[in-house]
């Protein structure tokens, strides 16, 4: 009797939901499949940025929605090689100090004022080389921009520095502000950082925070006949099984930075309407490490970085914790960054017996319970991968006697115990090494980046006279054969010092709807590209 | 004349208790404002670190500069006294990572909030007293022993995992409803069209909230249902010959309601915060959702603000509960 019952009251819950799903509105399906027809992208994005201006905050998800309104001069394909986009043409002079640009003409802002070369020297000397997070470094040896005519820009240089072209290179890192808005204003507290004003294919609309960000297509843009998108609008999901569940029900189109649990990857992965990228992180190179403290024993004696590194089995590890989206990483300079990646250096293949006896030879036995010694582990609390992958390595650890005391934190307390503090033995974390390991890779390994409370640099205390030589010497290098070959010392010494140990190159994910194409072009992906050749097939 | 006038008012009850509980809350802000700020200031990391993080800026004259530009450069106790000098002309302050007026954040949020949270408790109440009431006629029957299985059932799932398995049902199965927002964005949607897709967008986060509170208050109601059923004017009532029907609506239902409205008077003082966690898995864009994302990111004055304005809800609330009291039970009177 009761089964009766509870039957006939599930239809009757049901036929009442398919009558309120009916009167409200149409399904879910129809609607994606109008945003479609309609020209409409739906982007996943999270979290929210606090406001768009790449050029002084360069947190990615702001990239991925900046890139679509301001662009650069140039960017970097997938092989990592300089095209044009607000520069027509470039020419470097021999001695590296002079680099002019071509700027391409009939571009106009957003607001209808054309595009000159006083925007570039603007941009480059007031925003980029004043405020921008990174561009203190990549511009510093900028002394002047000239602007002979309006479509001309000229970059004068103390010294050469070859990692300004690859900065330069990217809507993301370096994207032009318009001077007409921005001169004479300090550029943080500017109100057009809320409501970016650009060159791209689409124009910035509105900005309902919390709940979505709203691109419309620019009809006069300098590409004729683009962008095919109609608008786009960005929808901020924080939570990953919902940003997950988005896609599934085509409320999503797309999305970046491995938007959903990697658990959730094996079902996203077989439904046909979805398409998974890892191209588009190249500029990015981003890559997990373990940070190990210098300035506590005994973990200042190279041999047992050298037996915590033979312990640790990446291989496994990418496969077990990262679901095989990654490669076990042998250098500091991931193998994306093909111009200066090496193989020709220490290698730390996974050996637990070697690793103990490393460990025997300092002077660590194990004691009554086999353990060595105690040290703690903070990871980067990004989500459950990063979490399991401490404990992963407390596991691994572990069997060769290091009793490894996991701690779990929020990002601020990370951060200022990981870099003001100085208050751990280890971390585990992903740094990004950048296309030039001027940007990404130098700030661990550099003695003047020891910087209290800085976060994101040195904070291993390694200070190596010899490495500080390399570093400095490949700064200002012209010639691209030394230059390389700098690099390849550089990280030889990282791998025989091991201040940092690396652990795997991750492969970040873009997973978008299948009928979404030309989403992922440049180097810098969805993050720095503009979506101007993006369309919907039909 | 005016002097006479204030007298005159305060001998009225209501404008009086208004006044007590005014003048009892101005210290009592003060301490609320004073302990969130000392306690906010122990957790480890400030905002320009925060941001300085995100943005993977590593050069120390960024970080200087924003800790400048937010006022943390400065000792503890003058950014508290700065706080409080700007508290005394209604002034919020201002979120350097949102780069607007705290109040215009709030105020931002506000409507989305109150929708959600007003339509969930009315949903709640109406379901709740319905079926506490249903329940209470057939003690320990069956009827009775189906609403009490129901709202165990609903009190003890979790929320976050109730949300996404209406997301994973009514989403992606079957794709009669939005997984989440609070509209269709760009759709071009205007007028009665707009509120439907509100509507469309409100089911599924209402009924995750609503239903936890469903158990709560068909529990209370039930329990204070029998209560009253066992006073002697209902078998007065009952002697006297009046109608079942009548008896549970006029004697009984109006006397059970009052331990209802103290606890909607509890969570109304809620309603500001919102509910975080359905908030979070619908991606609704409400003040719970703000005020948790301020304490990861350390918007000490974002948070400051809308604790505050949850503390003066909170008495507010207290005062509507009294005087709401005192409208159900003519014997409650306000002194």
């Amino acid at each position: 009797m009761s089964t009766t019952i509870i039957r006939s009251f599930n239809r009757a819950v049901a036929s009442l939901l398919l009558l309120t799903g009916t009167l409200l509105g149409c399904p879910v399906q129809a609607q994606s499949a109008a945003d479609i027809d309609s020209g409409t992208l739906k982007f996943v994005l999270s979290p929210e940025p606090p406001f768009l201006l790449t050029a002084i905050n360069t947190a990615l998800q702001m990239g991925m929605v900046t890139s679509k309104v301001m662009e650069g001069l140039l960017y970097l394909d997938n092989e990592l090689k300089p095209q044009p986009l607000l520069a027509q043409a470039w020419d470097i002079s021999p001695d590296g100090l002079t680099y002019t640009f071509k700027l391409r003409p009939n571009v106009k802002w957003h607001d209808g004022q054309p595009f000159t070369s006083a925007d570039v020297s603007y941009t480059i000397l007031e925003v980029l080389k004043k405020v921008h997070p990174r561009g203190r470094t990549a511009f510093a040896k900028v002394t002047a921009v000239e602007t002979p005519d309006p479509l001309t820009a000229v970059i004068k240089l103390s010294q050469p520095a070859p990692p300004m072209l690859t900065a330069l290179a990217s809507s993301y890192e370096s994207p032009m502000v318009p001077k007409h808005l921005f001169a004479g204003t300090d550029p943080s507290a500017n109100p057009y950082i809320s409501k970016p004003v650009g060159t791209g294919p689409f124009v910035f609309k509105e900005w309902k925070k919390g709940d979505y960000i709203l691109l419309e297509k620019n009809t006069n843009y300098w590409q004729a006949g683009k962008p095919t998108l109609q608008r786009i609008v960005f929808r901020i999901i924080s939570d990953a099984s919902a940003r997950a569940a988005s896609f599934e029900t085509g409320e999503g189109h797309i999305g970046g930075l491995s938007p959903i649990p990697l658990t959730d990857m094996p079902r996203i992965a077989k439904n046909p309407a979805l398409s998974i990228e890892t191209r588009g992180y190249a500029y990015m190179s981003p890559y997990m490490l373990m940070e190990v403290n210098l300035r506590k024993p005994p973990l200042n004696d190279v041999r047992v970085r050298q037996a915590i590194a033979h312990a640790i089995d990446r291989a496994r590890m990418t496969q077990v914790v990262w679901l095989g989206y990654g490669q076990p990483a042998v250098s500091p300079i991931p193998s994306q960054v093909t111009t200066f990646h090496s193989t020709d250096l220490p290698k730390y293949e996974f050996n637990p017996e070697k690793a103990k006896k490393l460990l025997d030879d300092a002077g660590l036995k194990p004691g009554p319970n086999g353990m060595r010694f105690k040290i703690t582990h903070d990871f980067i609390p990004f989500g459950s991968e990063y979490q399991r992958t401490g404990e992963f390595i407390k596991q691994q650890l572990s069997r060769v006697g290091i009793d490894v005391e996991l701690r779990s934190q929020d990002l601020p307390s990370f951060l200022r115990r990981a870099y003001t503090e100085y208050d751990f033995d280890t971390t585990s974390l992903y740094y990004g090494a950048f296309a030039d390991p001027t940007q990404g890779v130098q700030r661990l390994f550099w003695s003047k980046a020891i910087q209290k409370g800085v976060v994101f640099t040195n904070n291993t205390g390694y200070n190596s006279p010899e490495m500080d030589r390399v570093l400095e010497s490949a700064q200002g290098e012209n010639d691209p054969v030394k230059r390389k070959a700098l690099y390849l010392e550089m990280q030889r010494i990282a791998m025989t010092d091991l201040p940092v140990i690396p652990l795997m190159e991750t492969r970040f994910l873009t997973i978008s709807s299948s009928k979404l194409k030309n989403h992922t072009i440049s180097a810098d992906g969805i993050i720095g590209g503009n979506f101007a050749d993006a369309y919907f097939e039909k | 004349m005016k002097r006479l006038l204030q007298l005159s008012n305060l001998h009225n009850p209501t404008l009086r208790l208004l006044w007590r509980r005014l003048l009892r809350a101005i210290p009592l802000l003060l301490a609320v404002v004073i302990c969130n700020f000392i306690l906010l200031k122990l957790a480890p990391g400030d905002a320009a670190e925060v941001l300085a993080g995100e943005a993977a800026a590593s050069s120390l004259e960024y970080l200087t500069e924003l800790r400048v530009r937010f006022g943390l450069d400065q000792p503890v106790y003058l950014q508290l006294w700065h706080y409080l000098v700007k508290l005394m002309t209604l002034d919020l302050g201002f979120s350097f990572r949102h780069n607007q007026s705290v109040l215009s954040l709030i105020l931002d949020r506000l409507p989305a909030t109150l929708l959600l949270m007003l339509s969930g408790i009315t949903l709640a109440v109406v379901v709740g007293a319905c079926l506490g009431v249903l329940a209470a006629q057939r003690v320990n029957r069956l009827r009775d022993n189906l609403i009490s299985i129901f709202a165990i059932l609903s009190f003890s799932i979790p929320v976050f995992w109730l949300g996404l398995m209406l997301i994973v049902v009514f989403s992606v199965h079957l794709g009669w409803f939005p997984s989440g927002g609070m509209q269709t964005v760009a759709s071009g949607k205007q007028g009665f069209a707009h509120i439907l897709d509100v509507l469309h967008h409100l089911v599924m986060p209402v009924t995750t909230l609503g239903l936890f509170y469903v158990a709560l208050y068909t529990r209370v109601m039930r329990a204070s249902m029998l209560e009253v059923f066992n006073q002697d004017y209902v078998t007065t009532a009952r002697a006297k010959g009046l109608g079942e029907r009548r008896i549970i609506l006029r004697h009984v239902f109006r006397n059970a309601l009052l331990p209802l409205v103290t606890l909607i008077g509890v969570q109304f003082g809620t309603l500001l915060g919102g509910s975080v966690l359905v908030e979070t898995v619908f991606s609704w864009p409400g003040l719970g959702r703000l005020a948790f994302e301020a304490v990861f990111q350390r918007d000490l004055n974002l948070l400051l603000g809308i604790l505050l304005m949850c503390s003066v809800l909170v008495m507010i609330s207290n005062v509507l509960v009294d005087l709401a009291y005192a409208q159900l039970d003519p014997r409650i009177r306000i002194r």
